[in-house]
Protein backbone atom coordinates (compact mmCIF):
# COMPACT_ATOMS: atom_id res chain seq x y z
CA UNK A 1 0.00 0.00 0.00
CA UNK A 2 1.40 3.38 -0.97
CA UNK A 3 2.55 5.77 1.71
CA UNK A 4 0.37 8.81 2.27
CA UNK A 5 1.87 12.30 1.81
CA UNK A 6 3.41 13.66 4.99
CA UNK A 7 0.76 16.38 5.19
CA UNK A 8 -1.93 13.68 5.42
CA UNK A 9 0.12 11.71 7.95
CA UNK A 10 0.46 14.75 10.19
CA UNK A 11 -3.25 15.55 9.84
CA UNK A 12 -4.19 12.01 10.81
CA UNK A 13 -1.98 12.22 13.88
CA UNK A 14 -3.60 15.52 14.78
CA UNK A 15 -7.10 14.13 14.20
CA UNK A 16 -6.41 11.19 16.49
CA UNK A 17 -6.05 13.69 19.33
CA UNK A 18 -9.16 15.70 18.51
CA UNK A 19 -12.59 15.56 20.09
CA UNK A 20 -14.11 16.97 16.90
CA UNK A 21 -15.14 14.59 14.16
CA UNK A 22 -12.59 14.65 11.37
CA UNK A 23 -12.28 12.76 8.14
CA UNK A 24 -9.64 12.81 5.46
CA UNK A 25 -10.13 12.12 1.77
CA UNK A 26 -7.36 11.80 -0.78
CA UNK A 27 -7.30 13.63 -4.09
CA UNK A 28 -9.14 10.78 -5.79
CA UNK A 29 -12.04 11.08 -3.35
CA UNK A 30 -11.23 8.00 -1.31
CA UNK A 31 -11.99 8.24 2.40
CA UNK A 32 -8.60 7.30 3.85
CA UNK A 33 -9.23 8.03 7.53
CA UNK A 34 -11.76 9.20 10.07
CA UNK A 35 -11.30 9.52 13.82
CA UNK A 36 -13.16 8.10 16.79
CA UNK A 37 -15.66 10.98 17.23
CA UNK A 38 -16.55 10.57 13.54
CA UNK A 39 -17.14 6.87 14.11
CA UNK A 40 -19.90 7.78 16.57
CA UNK A 41 -21.72 9.76 13.91
CA UNK A 42 -21.07 7.43 11.00
CA UNK A 43 -21.90 4.33 13.02
CA UNK A 44 -18.93 2.38 11.74
CA UNK A 45 -15.46 1.95 13.18
CA UNK A 46 -12.75 2.92 10.75
CA UNK A 47 -10.81 -0.23 11.58
CA UNK A 48 -13.80 -2.22 10.32
CA UNK A 49 -14.45 -0.06 7.29
CA UNK A 50 -10.87 0.44 6.16
CA UNK A 51 -10.17 2.77 3.29
CA UNK A 52 -13.40 3.48 1.43
CA UNK A 53 -13.31 4.36 -2.23
CA UNK A 54 -15.47 7.07 -3.71
CA UNK A 55 -18.00 4.61 -5.17
CA UNK A 56 -18.54 2.81 -1.87
CA UNK A 57 -19.12 6.00 0.13
CA UNK A 58 -22.66 6.57 -1.07
CA UNK A 59 -23.59 3.00 -0.15
CA UNK A 60 -22.20 3.25 3.37
CA UNK A 61 -23.57 6.63 4.36
CA UNK A 62 -26.75 7.97 2.81
CA UNK A 63 -26.85 11.75 2.94
CA UNK A 64 -29.77 14.13 2.53
CA UNK A 65 -30.59 17.67 3.55
CA UNK A 66 -32.21 17.93 7.01
CA UNK A 67 -35.64 18.22 5.40
CA UNK A 68 -35.07 14.89 3.66
CA UNK A 69 -34.51 16.27 0.19
CA UNK A 70 -31.78 14.85 -1.99
CA UNK A 71 -28.30 16.32 -2.02
CA UNK A 72 -26.69 16.37 -5.43
CA UNK A 73 -23.26 14.76 -5.22
CA UNK A 74 -21.55 17.85 -6.56
CA UNK A 75 -23.08 19.88 -3.70
CA UNK A 76 -21.54 17.80 -0.92
CA UNK A 77 -18.95 19.92 0.93
CA UNK A 78 -16.18 17.37 0.43
CA UNK A 79 -16.87 17.23 -3.29
CA UNK A 80 -16.96 21.01 -3.58
CA UNK A 81 -13.65 21.25 -1.69
CA UNK A 82 -12.06 18.67 -3.96
CA UNK A 83 -13.37 19.86 -7.28
CA UNK A 84 -13.37 23.62 -6.78
CA UNK A 85 -10.55 23.89 -4.24
CA UNK A 86 -12.63 26.11 -1.99
CA UNK A 87 -13.98 25.63 1.55
CA UNK A 88 -17.56 24.47 1.71
CA UNK A 89 -20.13 24.19 4.48
CA UNK A 90 -23.54 22.54 4.67
CA UNK A 91 -26.19 21.28 7.05
CA UNK A 92 -26.88 17.64 6.26
CA UNK A 93 -28.60 14.54 7.56
CA UNK A 94 -26.73 11.24 7.63
CA UNK A 95 -28.41 7.87 7.70
CA UNK A 96 -25.67 5.75 9.13
CA UNK A 97 -24.78 2.07 9.18
CA UNK A 98 -26.43 1.57 12.58
CA UNK A 99 -29.76 2.71 11.18
CA UNK A 100 -29.52 6.00 13.03
CA UNK A 101 -30.29 9.42 11.62
CA UNK A 102 -27.91 12.21 12.56
CA UNK A 103 -28.25 15.89 11.69
CA UNK A 104 -24.84 17.38 11.23
CA UNK A 105 -23.02 20.45 10.02
CA UNK A 106 -19.99 19.84 7.84
CA UNK A 107 -17.14 22.10 6.84
CA UNK A 108 -14.72 20.76 4.25
CA UNK A 109 -11.39 22.31 3.36
CA UNK A 110 -9.23 21.57 0.34
CA UNK A 111 -5.74 20.35 1.27
CA UNK A 112 -3.19 22.00 -0.97
CA UNK A 113 0.52 21.28 -0.56
CA UNK A 114 3.24 23.93 -0.66
CA UNK A 115 3.87 23.04 -4.29
CA UNK A 116 0.15 23.59 -5.00
CA UNK A 117 -0.67 19.91 -5.51
CA UNK A 118 -4.15 18.99 -4.33
CA UNK A 119 -3.73 16.33 -1.66
CA UNK A 120 -7.38 15.83 -0.79
CA UNK A 121 -9.84 17.33 1.62
CA UNK A 122 -10.39 17.44 5.36
CA UNK A 123 -13.94 17.57 6.68
CA UNK A 124 -14.81 18.55 10.23
CA UNK A 125 -18.34 17.86 11.30
CA UNK A 126 -20.46 17.97 14.38
CA UNK A 127 -23.89 16.78 15.33
CA UNK A 128 -26.54 19.48 15.63
CA UNK A 129 -29.13 19.32 18.35
CA UNK A 130 -32.71 20.45 18.01
CA UNK B 1 27.81 4.85 -5.75
CA UNK B 2 29.95 5.67 -2.77
CA UNK B 3 28.91 7.65 0.30
CA UNK B 4 31.30 9.40 2.63
CA UNK B 5 30.28 11.09 5.85
CA UNK B 6 31.81 14.52 6.43
CA UNK B 7 29.40 15.71 9.10
CA UNK B 8 27.20 13.62 11.37
CA UNK B 9 26.34 15.95 14.26
CA UNK B 10 22.92 17.49 14.66
CA UNK B 11 21.75 20.92 15.72
CA UNK B 12 25.13 22.44 16.57
CA UNK B 13 28.74 21.63 15.75
CA UNK B 14 30.63 20.32 18.75
CA UNK B 15 34.39 20.01 18.60
CA UNK B 16 36.56 18.52 21.30
CA UNK B 17 38.06 15.28 22.51
CA UNK B 18 34.66 13.74 23.28
CA UNK B 19 33.39 13.96 19.70
CA UNK B 20 36.42 12.95 17.65
CA UNK B 21 35.29 9.55 16.35
CA UNK B 22 31.61 10.21 15.59
CA UNK B 23 32.52 13.73 14.57
CA UNK B 24 31.63 17.22 15.66
CA UNK B 25 30.70 18.74 12.31
CA UNK B 26 27.08 19.07 11.25
CA UNK B 27 25.32 17.23 8.44
CA UNK B 28 27.18 16.66 5.20
CA UNK B 29 27.38 13.49 3.09
CA UNK B 30 29.32 13.18 -0.15
CA UNK B 31 27.95 10.92 -2.87
CA UNK B 32 30.18 9.87 -5.76
CA UNK B 33 28.58 8.03 -8.64
CA UNK B 34 30.20 5.41 -10.82
CA UNK B 35 30.20 7.97 -13.65
CA UNK B 36 31.99 10.59 -11.56
CA UNK B 37 28.99 12.73 -10.63
CA UNK B 38 29.49 14.71 -7.42
CA UNK B 39 26.50 15.12 -5.16
CA UNK B 40 26.53 16.53 -1.63
CA UNK B 41 23.69 15.99 0.77
CA UNK B 42 23.39 19.03 3.06
CA UNK B 43 25.89 21.77 3.68
CA UNK B 44 26.53 21.64 7.40
CA UNK B 45 29.94 22.51 8.80
CA UNK B 46 31.30 19.22 7.45
CA UNK B 47 31.30 20.64 3.94
CA UNK B 48 34.35 22.77 4.79
CA UNK B 49 36.63 19.74 5.03
CA UNK B 50 34.96 18.17 2.01
CA UNK B 51 35.79 21.22 -0.09
CA UNK B 52 39.36 21.26 1.15
CA UNK B 53 39.78 17.64 0.17
CA UNK B 54 38.63 18.02 -3.42
CA UNK B 55 42.11 17.80 -4.94
CA UNK B 56 40.82 18.31 -8.45
CA UNK B 57 37.42 19.97 -8.17
CA UNK B 58 35.01 18.71 -10.81
CA UNK B 59 33.35 21.05 -13.27
CA UNK B 60 29.97 20.43 -11.69
CA UNK B 61 28.88 19.80 -8.12
CA UNK B 62 25.26 19.35 -7.01
CA UNK B 63 24.35 20.18 -3.42
CA UNK B 64 20.98 18.93 -2.20
CA UNK B 65 19.70 20.70 0.90
CA UNK B 66 17.19 18.65 2.83
CA UNK B 67 15.97 21.81 4.57
CA UNK B 68 17.24 25.19 5.63
CA UNK B 69 17.89 24.85 9.35
CA UNK B 70 21.25 26.37 10.21
CA UNK B 71 23.04 23.09 10.91
CA UNK B 72 22.36 22.09 7.28
CA UNK B 73 23.47 25.29 5.55
CA UNK B 74 26.00 26.89 7.86
CA UNK B 75 28.96 25.46 5.94
CA UNK B 76 27.75 26.63 2.55
CA UNK B 77 29.54 29.96 2.52
CA UNK B 78 32.79 28.22 3.42
CA UNK B 79 32.70 25.70 0.56
CA UNK B 80 35.67 26.70 -1.56
CA UNK B 81 34.29 25.57 -4.96
CA UNK B 82 31.64 28.31 -4.64
CA UNK B 83 34.42 30.80 -5.30
CA UNK B 84 36.15 28.88 -8.08
CA UNK B 85 35.62 30.15 -11.64
CA UNK B 86 36.11 26.62 -12.94
CA UNK B 87 33.29 24.98 -11.00
CA UNK B 88 29.54 25.32 -11.41
CA UNK B 89 27.75 24.53 -8.18
CA UNK B 90 24.09 23.66 -8.45
CA UNK B 91 22.24 24.10 -5.17
CA UNK B 92 18.90 22.36 -4.84
CA UNK B 93 16.67 23.13 -1.88
CA UNK B 94 13.06 23.34 -0.80
CA UNK B 95 11.02 26.36 -1.75
CA UNK B 96 8.26 27.39 0.62
CA UNK B 97 4.66 27.99 -0.38
CA UNK B 98 5.51 31.61 -1.15
CA UNK B 99 9.29 31.92 -1.60
CA UNK B 100 11.77 30.22 -3.90
CA UNK B 101 15.04 28.73 -2.69
CA UNK B 102 17.05 31.79 -3.73
CA UNK B 103 14.96 34.10 -1.60
CA UNK B 104 15.05 31.75 1.36
CA UNK B 105 18.76 31.03 1.18
CA UNK B 106 19.64 34.68 0.65
CA UNK B 107 18.51 35.38 4.18
CA UNK B 108 21.61 33.56 5.38
CA UNK B 109 24.02 34.36 2.53
CA UNK B 110 23.78 38.12 2.91
CA UNK B 111 24.76 40.74 5.51
CA UNK B 112 24.53 40.92 8.44
CA UNK B 113 24.73 37.13 8.79
CA UNK B 114 27.35 36.59 6.06
CA UNK B 115 29.66 39.04 4.27
CA UNK B 116 29.21 37.59 0.76
CA UNK B 117 25.88 37.85 -0.97
CA UNK B 118 24.45 34.84 -2.75
CA UNK B 119 23.79 36.97 -5.83
CA UNK B 120 27.51 37.78 -6.10
CA UNK B 121 28.49 34.14 -6.54
CA UNK B 122 28.67 33.76 -10.29
CA UNK B 123 29.32 30.02 -10.30
CA UNK B 124 26.15 29.10 -8.46
CA UNK B 125 22.85 28.02 -9.91
CA UNK B 126 19.86 27.58 -7.63
CA UNK B 127 16.98 25.18 -8.17
CA UNK B 128 13.76 24.70 -6.27
CA UNK B 129 13.90 21.06 -5.32
CA UNK B 130 10.96 19.23 -6.87
CA UNK B 131 8.92 16.75 -4.91
CA UNK B 132 9.24 13.64 -6.99
CA UNK B 133 12.09 12.50 -9.17
CA UNK B 134 15.13 14.04 -10.76
CA UNK B 135 18.30 12.66 -12.28
CA UNK B 136 21.80 13.92 -11.71
CA UNK B 137 24.21 12.07 -13.94
CA UNK B 138 23.72 8.38 -13.43
CA UNK B 139 21.89 8.76 -10.12
CA UNK B 140 18.12 8.81 -9.91
CA UNK B 141 16.93 10.81 -6.94
CA UNK B 142 13.48 10.59 -5.41
CA UNK B 143 12.49 13.31 -2.96
CA UNK B 144 9.56 13.48 -0.60
CA UNK B 145 8.52 15.72 2.24
CA UNK B 146 9.05 14.19 5.66
CA UNK B 147 8.00 15.03 9.19
CA UNK B 148 10.24 17.80 10.54
CA UNK B 149 9.47 21.44 11.38
CA UNK B 150 9.65 23.53 8.22
CA UNK B 151 9.66 22.12 4.74
CA UNK B 152 12.04 19.14 4.83
CA UNK B 153 12.92 16.52 2.24
CA UNK B 154 14.13 12.96 2.48
CA UNK B 155 16.25 11.66 -0.39
CA UNK B 156 16.35 8.28 -2.07
CA UNK B 157 19.33 7.81 -4.39
CA UNK B 158 19.47 4.90 -6.81
CA UNK B 159 22.22 3.73 -9.10
CA UNK B 160 22.97 0.30 -10.58
CA UNK B 161 20.44 -1.41 -8.35
CA UNK B 162 21.78 0.13 -5.16
CA UNK B 163 19.61 2.37 -2.96
CA UNK B 164 20.76 4.91 -0.40
CA UNK B 165 18.13 6.67 1.70
CA UNK B 166 18.92 9.85 3.61
CA UNK B 167 16.71 11.36 6.29
CA UNK B 168 18.95 13.35 8.56
CA UNK B 169 16.14 15.13 10.40
CA UNK B 170 12.98 13.14 10.79
CA UNK B 171 10.49 12.85 13.64
CA UNK B 172 8.86 9.44 13.37
CA UNK B 173 7.01 9.50 16.67
CA UNK B 174 5.11 12.75 16.44
CA UNK B 175 1.52 12.25 17.39
CA UNK B 176 1.42 8.99 19.25
CA UNK B 177 3.06 6.18 21.12
CA UNK B 178 4.14 3.11 19.25
CA UNK B 179 5.05 4.90 16.04
CA UNK B 180 6.26 3.90 13.50
CA UNK B 181 3.69 1.17 13.10
CA UNK B 182 2.11 1.27 9.64
CA UNK B 183 3.91 1.89 6.33
CA UNK B 184 0.97 3.72 4.79
CA UNK B 185 0.92 6.22 7.65
CA UNK B 186 4.63 6.52 8.34
CA UNK B 187 6.50 9.55 7.07
CA UNK B 188 9.52 8.63 4.95
CA UNK B 189 8.55 5.03 4.29
CA UNK B 190 8.59 5.42 0.52
CA UNK B 191 12.06 6.95 0.72
CA UNK B 192 13.52 4.15 2.83
CA UNK B 193 11.70 1.08 1.52
CA UNK B 194 14.18 -1.68 0.74
CA UNK B 195 17.24 0.58 0.88
CA UNK B 196 20.70 -0.91 1.05
CA UNK B 197 21.85 1.91 3.29
CA UNK B 198 19.66 4.18 5.38
CA UNK B 199 21.20 7.25 7.01
CA UNK B 200 18.64 8.26 9.62
CA UNK B 201 18.07 10.68 12.44
CA UNK B 202 18.65 9.05 15.84
CA UNK B 203 19.22 12.04 18.06
CA UNK B 204 17.55 11.08 21.30
CA UNK B 205 17.18 8.43 23.93
CA UNK B 206 13.59 7.63 24.90
CA UNK B 207 13.89 9.81 28.01
CA UNK B 208 15.30 12.74 26.07
CA UNK B 209 12.56 12.50 23.46
CA UNK B 210 9.87 12.72 26.11
CA UNK B 211 11.09 16.26 26.81
CA UNK B 212 11.57 17.19 23.14
CA UNK B 213 8.43 16.07 21.34
CA UNK B 214 7.83 18.21 18.28
CA UNK B 215 11.44 19.29 17.92
CA UNK B 216 11.71 17.20 14.76
CA UNK B 217 13.88 14.24 15.67
CA UNK B 218 13.69 10.53 16.37
CA UNK B 219 14.96 8.21 19.05
CA UNK B 220 17.47 5.44 18.53
CA UNK B 221 14.71 2.93 19.10
CA UNK B 222 12.32 4.53 16.60
CA UNK B 223 15.06 4.63 13.97
CA UNK B 224 15.68 0.90 14.38
CA UNK B 225 11.97 0.09 14.25
CA UNK B 226 11.58 2.22 11.14
CA UNK B 227 14.54 0.53 9.45
CA UNK B 228 13.05 -2.88 10.23
CA UNK B 229 9.63 -1.88 8.92
CA UNK B 230 11.16 -0.51 5.73
CA UNK B 231 13.26 -3.67 5.37
CA UNK B 232 16.51 -1.83 4.84
CA UNK B 233 19.78 -3.74 4.86
CA UNK B 234 21.92 -1.38 6.92
CA UNK B 235 21.19 1.71 8.97
CA UNK B 236 23.54 4.40 10.20
CA UNK B 237 22.46 6.52 13.14
CA UNK B 238 22.88 10.19 12.29
CA UNK B 239 22.30 13.72 13.56
CA UNK B 240 23.98 12.97 16.86
CA UNK B 241 22.93 15.22 19.69
CA UNK B 242 25.63 17.78 20.58
CA UNK B 243 25.56 16.53 24.18
CA UNK B 244 26.29 12.92 23.21
CA UNK B 245 29.94 11.94 23.54
CA UNK B 246 31.70 9.20 21.61
CA UNK B 247 31.61 7.00 24.69
CA UNK B 248 27.88 7.54 25.12
CA UNK B 249 27.17 6.83 21.45
CA UNK B 250 29.29 3.67 21.62
CA UNK B 251 27.21 2.49 24.54
CA UNK B 252 23.85 3.27 22.98
CA UNK B 253 24.76 1.88 19.57
CA UNK B 254 25.93 -1.37 21.15
CA UNK B 255 22.57 -1.70 22.88
CA UNK B 256 20.60 -1.51 19.61
CA UNK B 257 19.52 -4.89 18.29
CA UNK B 258 17.76 -6.04 15.18
CA UNK B 259 17.36 -9.45 13.63
CA UNK B 260 17.02 -8.02 10.15
CA UNK B 261 18.94 -4.75 9.95
CA UNK B 262 22.67 -4.16 10.38
CA UNK B 263 23.01 -1.14 12.65
CA UNK B 264 26.01 1.12 13.07
CA UNK B 265 26.73 4.56 14.41
CA UNK B 266 27.38 7.15 11.72
CA UNK B 267 30.98 8.27 12.17
CA UNK B 268 32.76 11.07 10.38
CA UNK B 269 34.99 9.68 7.64
CA UNK B 270 32.87 6.57 7.22
CA UNK B 271 32.68 5.37 3.61
CA UNK B 272 30.14 3.00 2.14
CA UNK B 273 29.72 1.37 -1.23
CA UNK B 274 26.08 1.08 -2.29
CA UNK B 275 25.10 -1.03 -5.28
CA UNK B 276 27.28 -2.52 -7.95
Amino acid sequence: MAQQPVEMILLKQWAEHMGSSVWLMDAAGNLVYYNEPAEQILGLRFDEAGEINADQLAELFQTTYPDGSTVATDQLPVVVALTKRIPSHAELRIHNRMGETKDIEVTALPLVAADQRLLGTMAIFWETVG
Amino acid sequence: MRARLWGTRGSLARSGPATIRYGGDTACVQISSTTDDHIILDAGSGILALGENLIEPPERIDILLSHLHMDHIQGLGFFQPLYSPDVMVHIWGPASATEDIRTRLSRYLSPPLFPVRLRDLSGVELHDLPRGELEIGSIKITTDSISHPGHTFGFRLEENGGVLAYMSDHELGLGGAGLPNDPQWTSGYCIAEGADLLIHDAQYTDDEYAERIGWGHSTFKQAVEFAEMAEVRKMLTFHHDPSHSDAFLDEVTASLHSNTVEIAGGMVGGQFEVGA
